[in-house]
């Protein structure tokens, strides 16, 4: 197998997600056949070639930074889990200090 | 009487123009037939009755008025991974069930400001991850060809929905052959523009350094006209380039006789393609060396490409879906833990492949492996990317298959993700080397089945795409429609 159920379980928590014991032994199978598969790539030769994150040679475009009106501040609100009034009820997200 | 079932965008708008059908009545046709199709076909994953009807009346006030707008009064169909404001736009997951866009994609502020008319909004593959439209979260789509048949995907409801003619066109979004393989599965024109060529504004992102919108219609100039209104530099996508867009359509009646140079990659060739399939491709390419210089070129990275793609995409993905964690929008699980809320909104509210890819994509970028997966597929893509720029200094365009089969069964494939993949062969190089590339019907099996070719062309010559891609279907000179629409 090139990746173990321990492993799965460590990058489920890193990703955030929670597989059961079945879901995980399957996972794990799917995901080595793929990664074994991938092993291809080991043998073509990358020697002095730059990696491609990006097709377009295009530098990150600055502009001004002006203050422009947002106008969808409702619309945003409706898709909110829980509000209360016009705020967003979100769990605490920082750890007391 | 007008046969609504053979209609083009561009017969539609002259029929339109002369007074000859109203906006509201090619509407209200268009609703009938997702009626009538639709419950078999499931192409829709929302449909805007009330709203396409008002806006139909609008576009009708407005041809009175003699306004004259490319897409004035035509009904077409959106993907729902594209934002149109206060319609849902749920990326067929259920974490995005309830969302509602707040505002309208860059391409949908373009057909709009054209007085195009959207329909509804068309289902995918969940996140647009799959090819086969099986991975919608709510219900897979068709293939109004065979009903027992995938449409392909991602972009399989776009595919069903325009084959069908439930709506005159489509938009749908396009990571390694999510618009060209359901075009092709469905007997349609799909066209994936060079990246950068149409803003993303508004496109749910999935994997950033591929993705590109584009459109499917039933004829080549038709994709041309639906190009030429959504393409153009937006200062709101920072991938968007600025580049000068020609006119399509005029562009390709100009290289209407034009001779061109084609390179058939033999890679592509000598992999296993359905016998048939090949059969009615070859006979194509025999007809087209009356025109053109046809020659063998190599794209010797070619096997590779499908590695690559799915360590790249999946690796941007794990990124761009950590978004989707219950705190400010979508579905939130209750749970008293933080951590406990996220793993739960995020396993209840992603599918099964989704996860997958989220979890091959951390894998990749993890400590250890980001060497040996992600740098390496990074590396390898200049290698593809290259490939193509050479064979471009002796030829203007490549021809390819556009998938190794006619349409898969339902369920074929499912529970093999491996086999999944590898049948976006022909179409994932086209992605991690941002070029352009359209599928276009050729003809059919002895089953019935849509059979197409892909034609590649340079950075920002999409132009000479569509160009090849017009002349092929002169040459092919058929129309495709599945019998489903005469029953």
């Amino acid at each position: 197998m090139a990746i173990s159920l321990e492993e799965v379980y460590k990058i489920a928590h890193l990703c955030r997600l929670e597989f059961n014991e079945e879901e995980a032994k399957v996972l794990t199978e799917e995901l080595s056949k793929i990664l074994d598969y991938f092993k291809k790539l080991q043998t073509v030769n990358t020697e002095n070639v730059a990696p491609t994150f990006h097709t377009l040679k295009v530098k990150t475009p600055f502009r001004e930074d002006e203050v422009k009106e947002f106008p969808y501040i409702e619309d945003i609100l409706k898709n909110a889990p829980q509000l209360y009034e016009r705020m967003i009820i979100v769990p605490k997200v920082v750890k007391t200090p | 009487m007008t046969d609504f079932k053979e209609l083009t965008i561009l017969e539609a708008l002259k029929l339109l123009e002369k007074g000859k059908i109203s906006s509201k009545e090619l509407v209200e046709e268009t609703l009938k037939q997702i009626k009538k199709v639709d419950p078999q076909i499931k192409a829709y994953i929302y449909v805007d009755e009330e709203g396409a009807i008002k806006s139909a009346e609008e576009a009708d006030r407005l041809i009175q008025k003699g306004e004259k707008k490319k897409l004035l009064g035509i009904p077409i169909s959106i993907k729902d991974n594209i934002c149109i404001k206060g319609l849902p736009t749920t990326c067929a997951s259920k974490i995005l069930q309830n969302f509602v866009a707040p505002y309208n994609a860059t391409v949908i502020e373009r057909l709009k400001a054209e007085g195009a008319i959207f329909i509804g909004k068309t289902n995918l593959d969940e996140f647009a991850m799959g090819s086969s439209t099986e991975n919608s979260a709510f219900f897979p789509t068709r293939n109004p060809w065979d009903l027992e048949r995938v449409p392909g995907g991602s972009s399989g409801g776009s595919a069903a929905a325009v084959a069908s003619r439930m709506g005159l066109g489509s938009l749908g979004s396009d990571t390694g052959g999510s618009i060209r393989q359901p075009a092709a599965f469905c007997g349609v024109v799909g066209m994936k523009p060079t990246y950068g060529l149409v803003s993303r504004f508004g496109l749910v992102a999935f994997a950033s350094s591929l993705d590109q919108i584009g459109p499917f219609a039933t004829t080549v100039e038709d994709t041309a006209l639906l190009l030429q209104v959504i393409a153009g530099h937006d200062p709101k996508d920072s991938t968007s380039a600025s580049v000068e867009v020609p006119d399509f359509l005029k562009s390709i009646k100009e290289h209407e006789k034009t001779s061109f140079k084609i390179g058939l990659p033999k890679e592509y060739f000598e992999s296993e393609i359905d016998s048939e399939m090949a059969k009615i491709i070859l006979e194509i390419i025999e007809k087209l060396k009356k025109r053109h210089k046809i020659k063998e070129i190599s794209l010797p990275h070619t096997e590779y490409a499908v590695a690559t793609y799915y360590i790249i995409a999946p690796a941007e993905a794990f990124s761009n879906l950590a978004r989707y964690d219950g705190v400010k929008y979508g579905f939130r699980a209750e749970s008293k833990n933080l951590i406990e809320m996220y793993k739960k909104s995020r396993a209840l509210g992603f599918g099964k492949e989704v996860k997958r890819r989220i979890m091959l994509g951390a894998y990749a970028l993890s400590a250890g492996y980001y060497d040996a997966f992600y740098l390496k597929a990074s590396k390898v893509r200049t290698l593809i990317l290259h490939d193509f720029l050479e064979a471009f200094k002796e030829v203007d365009l490549i021809l390819t298959p556009v998938t190794p089969t006619p349409p898969f069964k339902i369920g074929e494939k499912i529970s093999d993700p491996l086999q999944m993949y590898l049948s976006d062969i022909f179409t994932i190089p086209v992605n991690l080397a941002g070029l352009p590339g359209i599928s276009v019907p050729v003809g059919l099996t002895s089953d019935n089945l849509p059979v197409a070719v892909q034609a590649i062309g340079p950075h920002f010559r999409d132009e000479l795409v569509l160009s090849l891609a017009y002349q092929i279907e002169k040459e092919v000179n058929k129309k495709f429609v599945p019998s489903i629409l005469s029953e």
